[in-house]
């Protein structure tokens, strides 16, 4: 697994005596959509914040493309195309819908050290917002003001801000989370298509969309992975059903 | 559907629809196109000096709302970069140099230094200690500026004559330096205006509204920060500069800690991030404590319940309350 696209080796992080993340080393190769589940504190969350550097961690090393990114800010990170999703939905609420995601499209294309000009008005970020949106279905949703927005809506805005910024790998967490029956169907579906053009890293409690979705699956119990393999193989895991799920 | 929504405008809430856009602004600079005749029916010369002061402050709170408004960087030291752009403005002219270009230049240019160094440290903390740290700049340079022993150290210092153009004295004339004065504040406002709406401006109010975010997409919020600092500081240089060449005079006073919390005072009355409300908050000050100092030298004490009533009945500040429509 030499090309794998993001490599994590013994990667390590304590809050006070919780040992959150207890050297965690994966690999994730290119075109894989790989499923992180584990009970609820098991430290998964926290997993995503130390890969998308917004929390530093203690010991271990993380490459992405080869190179370690271990060191670097968020957003230096999102520039190389490492980018996350928020489990507690993060948007710019006094901004459009479309603008959230029309901002994503402008931090990829050329500077935004520009004083003159109507950014809302540049047809071309506004476009390639559209079909993001679009792609999501929220299309029409797109001069709404976003904080107003339902909240299975926002789960979809903040899936299409992350789309817009042309991914190599997508941290998604729990993109599912509070979602309805139905706008949870069509997620599933927009991962699905997803799944071809993307390496996708999905945090999610959903079990029906985990086994619909993962190549593969990783198993997170008090920061340690307990099991990695084939969804059938981990559903078989004396250890996992032990753990995890004969309590669901 | 889908190309009529990419060239649709993407309207931003914080911003008043667009016919608003235009009245307010063209009423404003009406108002003060037209405030000179006042001098008709009173002294002209005590008018005019009075209308300079306000469009004066009015390009400080502009710059300041850039900063303050659109990229939430509260600074209580602003009243350091009037006094930079004032010092500039004195220093010079004592030198014997009292050319107008050279004089602006060197005021923007000070000014502008002084944000980048001081900016460049405070932007590294956030909320009350990024108030507390410009502060702690503002009052240095107020020191600073007290112990300039050769440039009459806490008396100021008095221009020998108003800066010249082209070596002739158009600016002596009062009325001539209001308009200027104007002139100014209208090509900052505009200016401002255009930053606001720019990919740049964008950014920043993004920043300022939920940084992680911003991070997320691959935004590093501080160069952001920093370049509104050193415009806003420069505005407010700029405002300096006048103020010293308007008055022959300039003293550390131009730059105590109150004086900041003055410019701070005009943006929140006004409306925040509204830049009209920058406007109409310097305007609104400037006169009220002309008007209420000739009563009593403790105008504060009435003007300070005022404030109080207005930041907590009129959330959109003064334009807030004049267009039934509530900002930032
Ligand atoms: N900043 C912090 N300081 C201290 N403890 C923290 C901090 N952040 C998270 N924790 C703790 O770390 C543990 C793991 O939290 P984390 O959010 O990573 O879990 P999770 O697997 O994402 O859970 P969930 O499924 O509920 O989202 C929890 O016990 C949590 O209380
Ligand atoms: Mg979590």
């Amino acid at each position: 697994m030499a090309d794998a696209l993001l490599r994590l080796d013994r990667v390590t992080k304590s809050f006070g005596a919780l040992r959150v993340t207890d050297a965690v080393s994966l690999d994730i190769p290119r075109g894989e959509l790989h499923a992180l589940i584990g009970p609820n504190g098991a430290g998964k969350t926290s997993l995503i914040h130390q890969l998308s550097g917004s929390l530093a961690s203690d010991s271990g090393r993380i490459v992405f493309e080869g190179e370690e990114v271990t060191g670097l800010p968020m957003h230096a990170r999102a520039r190389r195309g490492l980018v996350r999703s928020f489990q507690i939905t993060s948007i710019l609420p006094r901004f459009t819908a479309l603008e959230n995601v029309a901002l994503a499209v402008q931090s990829r294309s050329g500077s935004s050290f520009r004083f003159l000009g109507d950014a809302a008005r540049e047809a071309r970020l506004n476009e390639e917002a559209m079909e993001a949106l679009a792609l999501i279905g929220l299309a029409e949703r797109a001069s709404r003001i976003a904080g107003t927005l339902s909240h299975g809506e926002k789960r979809g805005l903040e899936l299409a801000i992350a789309l817009a910024l042309g991914p190599k790998l997508l941290l998604l967490d729990e993109p599912m989370a509070g979602a309805g029956d139905g706008e949870s169907e069509a997620l599933v579906a927009i991962l699905r298509a997803l799944k071809s053009r993307v390496t996708i890293l999905l945090v999610e409690h959903d079990m029906q969309a985990v086994f619909a979705l993962a190549d593969r699956i990783s198993v997170l119990v008090n920061g340690s992975v307990i099991a990695t393999g084939q969804p059938d193989a981990v559903r078989a895991d004396a250890q996992v059903r032990a753990a995890y799920l004969g309590e669901a | 559907m889908q190309d009529l929504a990419a060239t649709m405008p993407a309207t931003h809430v914080a911003s008043p629809p667009d016919r608003m856009r235009l009245i307010v602004p063209a009423f404003l600079f009406a108002a003060l196109a037209l405030a000179p005749l006042l001098g008709l029916v009173g002294a002209e010369r005590y008018v005019l000096a009075l209308f300079t002061r306000c469009v004066i402050f009015a390009i400080a709170a502009l710059g300041l709302d850039l900063a303050l408004g659109c990229g939430g960087l509260v600074s209580f030291g602003h009243a350091a970069f009037i006094g930079i752009g004032g010092y500039a403005a004195g220093i010079l002219t004592a030198s014997g140099i009292d050319d107008a270009f050279v004089l602006l230049i060197v005021a923007l240019a000070a000014s502008g230094v002084f944000a980048l160094a001081t900016g460049a440290i405070s932007l590294k903390t956030r909320g009350v200690h990024f108030i507390m740290i410009t502060l702690a700049f503002g009052q240095m340079a107020y020191f600073v500026a007290n112990s300039l022993k050769a440039y009459g150290g806490d008396d100021g210092l008095t221009l020998a004559n108003r800066a010249t153009v082209f070596g002739r004295d158009l600016l002596a004339d009062n009325r001539s330096f209001y308009y200027l004065s104007l002139a100014l504040l209208l090509g900052v406002y505009v200016f401002a205006r255009a930053v606001v709406r720019s990919r740049f401006g964008r950014v920043l109010r993004g920043a300022k509204e939920n940084e992680t975010r911003m991070q997320a997409i691959g935004f590093n919020p501080y160069p952001f920060r920093l370049i509104t600092y050193a415009i806003s500081g420069m505005t407010a240089g700029l405002a300096g500069f006048l103020l010293a060449e308007q008055s022959e005079f300039v003293s550390p006073a131009f730059m105590t800690w109150q004086r900041s919390g003055d410019l701070i005072i005009m943006v929140m009355l006004g409306g925040v991030a509204s830049l009209d409300g920058a406007i109409i908050g310097a305007v609104f000050v400037v006169l009220t404590e002309e008007l209420l100092s000739g009563f009593t030298e403790h105008w504060r004490v009435i003007f300070g319940p005022f404030l109080i009533l207005v930041v907590l009945f009129a959330r959109g500040g003064l334009l807030g309350l004049l267009t039934g429509r509530r900002h930032g």
